[in-house]
């Protein structure tokens, strides 16, 4: 395990320490330890079956869900241990919105999928809804093909279009964090290359997670790249060094095709 | 060299062997619509003659050699009414519990597995434990109330099945979905899985309830009465119902040949009951649907 970068205590926004998850008597990851920086983009990478979905899933304790799952260690974001008992699961999902590798919509209007994060927390007006589903929707570089059919069912959309109304939808609760769990593996090139467009746009104003089979997506849109594989973070760094010379072999033969 | 696409003598065993598969699958189809057709016809053909509008609206006459059936047909109503006040209700909560709350381990599959056996217990069996419950431990006696709530007990584990496919049936993807964005367990359930799983779970129940509006031996010893020419006035009343008075008119009456064409027309008017029930629930389901049509 290696990783190489020492990121400053005031960019950190996200410090997994000694980090362990187990499925049953399965050991998913292995004491995972690293930092992600606030306001950047973080690519997870590794072959499948590596732990990356599990890791991302992690940070916002998706994996409560699955009723075996254990994990040990701590991840703090913004100083505070998520894994702490008394910590408030909603309002931590707020801070950590997460897009996922299919597009869920849910079988309701566009606007009132973008409105769902928003009507179910407190209440808020119509005007104010109306105006928070418009930034949302401009911000994921939608608003323009979707302005005139608000109140349209959202599965009526394209794949590509779904998955961006997705990002909308997890924009909309104002987020600190979003994770991206292989956003790209279920929509068309061309939709891709507009997503990933939109994830550069995000930096600016939320921190990143994304995890990535795709080496060259890691490559276009990540400032870091951890190297996972069988649940080990064998390198993590910044993605030009990652890229053009990484420290560790297993990690060169990987970005070069050799296996995975 | 080219291989021909045409029928030919090589493949012709393959070709024999599907010909006599399909006409095999083909006759069992039609065998069994063929006495369901039958069963019908002799139904609806003998009925048909007893139906008129007396026989619908008045009480039973003359040792129930002629009048009407109304007793039955409102007893019938009144007892699935309360059938369906209590089991789908309960049914549909138990469902949600275990499909959404419950965690996986060996207690849920334990009691989903009961469900499933209570499932296949004999109806007499429900009338006997209805007798001691509700008749005699809650003392509601025989009435319309027990019998009602022994049909509930009956129809429990056909509601909670089905509702329990129904939150099956609603993608995980929408939970997650929902989970994500800072949704309780609750509102996700709320908002984002019984919008689209209660079609499901209606459907389920009103077939349910419509097995349950035929059934003679757990009502028999909880509240069916032999012949009351009048219509239960509370819940504590006996009453008459449709599938008891079909049994009694079809095998204990002592005038048979007076009874039979009355016995014939109380059968078809259930079966037109039950009829209604499930297109009631097609049509419900429709409906359901297309409000949240994907």
């Amino acid at each position: 395990m290696e990783s190489n970068i020492i990121i400053p205590a005031g960019e950190i926004k996200i410090a997994v320490e000694g980090l362990n998850l187990y499925y049953g008597h399965k050991q998913v990851l292995k004491n995972i330890n690293l930092s992600i920086p606030e306001k950047k983009v973080t690519a997870i990478i590794g072959p499948s079956g590596c732990g990356k979905s599990s890791f991302v899933r992690i940070l916002n304790r998706m994996n409560d869900l699955i009723p075996e799952a254990r994990v040990e260690g701590r991840v703090l974001i913004d100083g505070e241990n998520i894994y702490d008992k008394d910590v408030d699961l909603v309002a931590l999902r707020k801070k950590v919105g997460m897009v996922f590798q299919k597009p869920n919509p849910f079988p309701k209007s566009i606007f009132d999928n973008i409105a769902y994060g928003l009507k179910i927390g407190n209440h808020r007006s119509r005007a104010e809804l109306e105006q928070i589903v418009e930034r949302s929707l401009r911000q994921a570089a939608l608003w323009d093909e979707v302005k005139d059919r608000l109140h349209q069912n959202a599965m009526k959309l394209s794949g590509g279009q779904q998955q961006r109304l997705c990002i909308a939808r997890a924009l909309a609760v104002e987020p600190e964090i979003i994770l991206f769990d292989e956003p790209c593996s279920a929509i068309d090139p061309i939709a891709t290359a507009r997503v990933e467009e939109l994830i550069h746009e995000l930096k600016k104003d939320y921190t990143v997670v994304i995890v990535t089979h795709n080496m060259q997506q890691a490559a276009r849109v990540s400032d870091y790249t951890a190297f996972l594989w069988l649940g080990e973070l064998v390198e993590y760094d910044r993605t030009e060094k990652i890229f053009t010379n990484p420290a560790n072999k297993m990690t060169e033969d990987y970005i070069t095709g050799r296996f995975g | 060299m080219k291989v021909s696409v045409k029928k030919s003598r090589k493949n012709l065993k393959s070709q024999l062997a599907q010909f006599t598969g399909f006409l095999f699958l083909r006759l069992a189809v039609y065998s069994v619509l063929f006495i369901l057709l039958y069963f019908f016809y002799d139904i609806g053909h003998q009925g048909y003659r007893a139906i008129s509008w007396e026989f619908i609206s008045q009480v039973p006459k003359r040792g129930m050699t002629e009048g009407g059936i109304l007793p039955a047909i409102v007893g019938t109503f009144l007892v699935t009414l309360i059938t369906a006040l209590f089991a789908v209700p309960l049914g549909m909560a138990a469902a949600i519990y275990l499909n959404e709350y419950a965690r996986a381990g060996r207690l849920t599959r334990l009691i989903r597995l009961s469900i499933r056996n209570l499932a296949g217990v004999p109806s007499i069996v429900y009338g006997l434990f209805g007798v001691i419950l509700f008749v005699n431990l809650l003392k509601f006696g025989t009435s319309v109330l027990s019998a009602g709530l022994t049909l509930g007990l009956l129809t429990l584990p056909w509601t909670i099945t089905a509702s329990e496919e129904a939150l099956k049936s609603v993608p995980d993807s929408y939970r997650e979905g929902a989970l994500a964005l800072g949704a309780t367990r609750w509102q996700m359930i709320r908002t984002n899985v019984l919008p689209y799983s209660i079609p499901g779970m209606l459907t389920g129940a009103v077939l349910g309830l419509a097995r349950a509006a035929g059934e003679t031996a757990p009502i028999m010893f909880t509240g069916a009465a032999f012949y009351l020419p009048f219509l239960p006035r509370s819940l504590k009343d006996q009453f008459m119902a449709l599938p008891y008075h079909l049994y009694i008119m079809a095998t204990q009456h002592h005038a048979i040949d007076k009874a039979r064409p009355l016995a014939y027309g109380t059968a078809l008017v259930l079966i037109v009951f039950v009829v209604l029930f499930n297109l009631g629930a097609i049509l419900l389901r429709a409906r359901l649907r297309k409000r949240w049509r994907h």
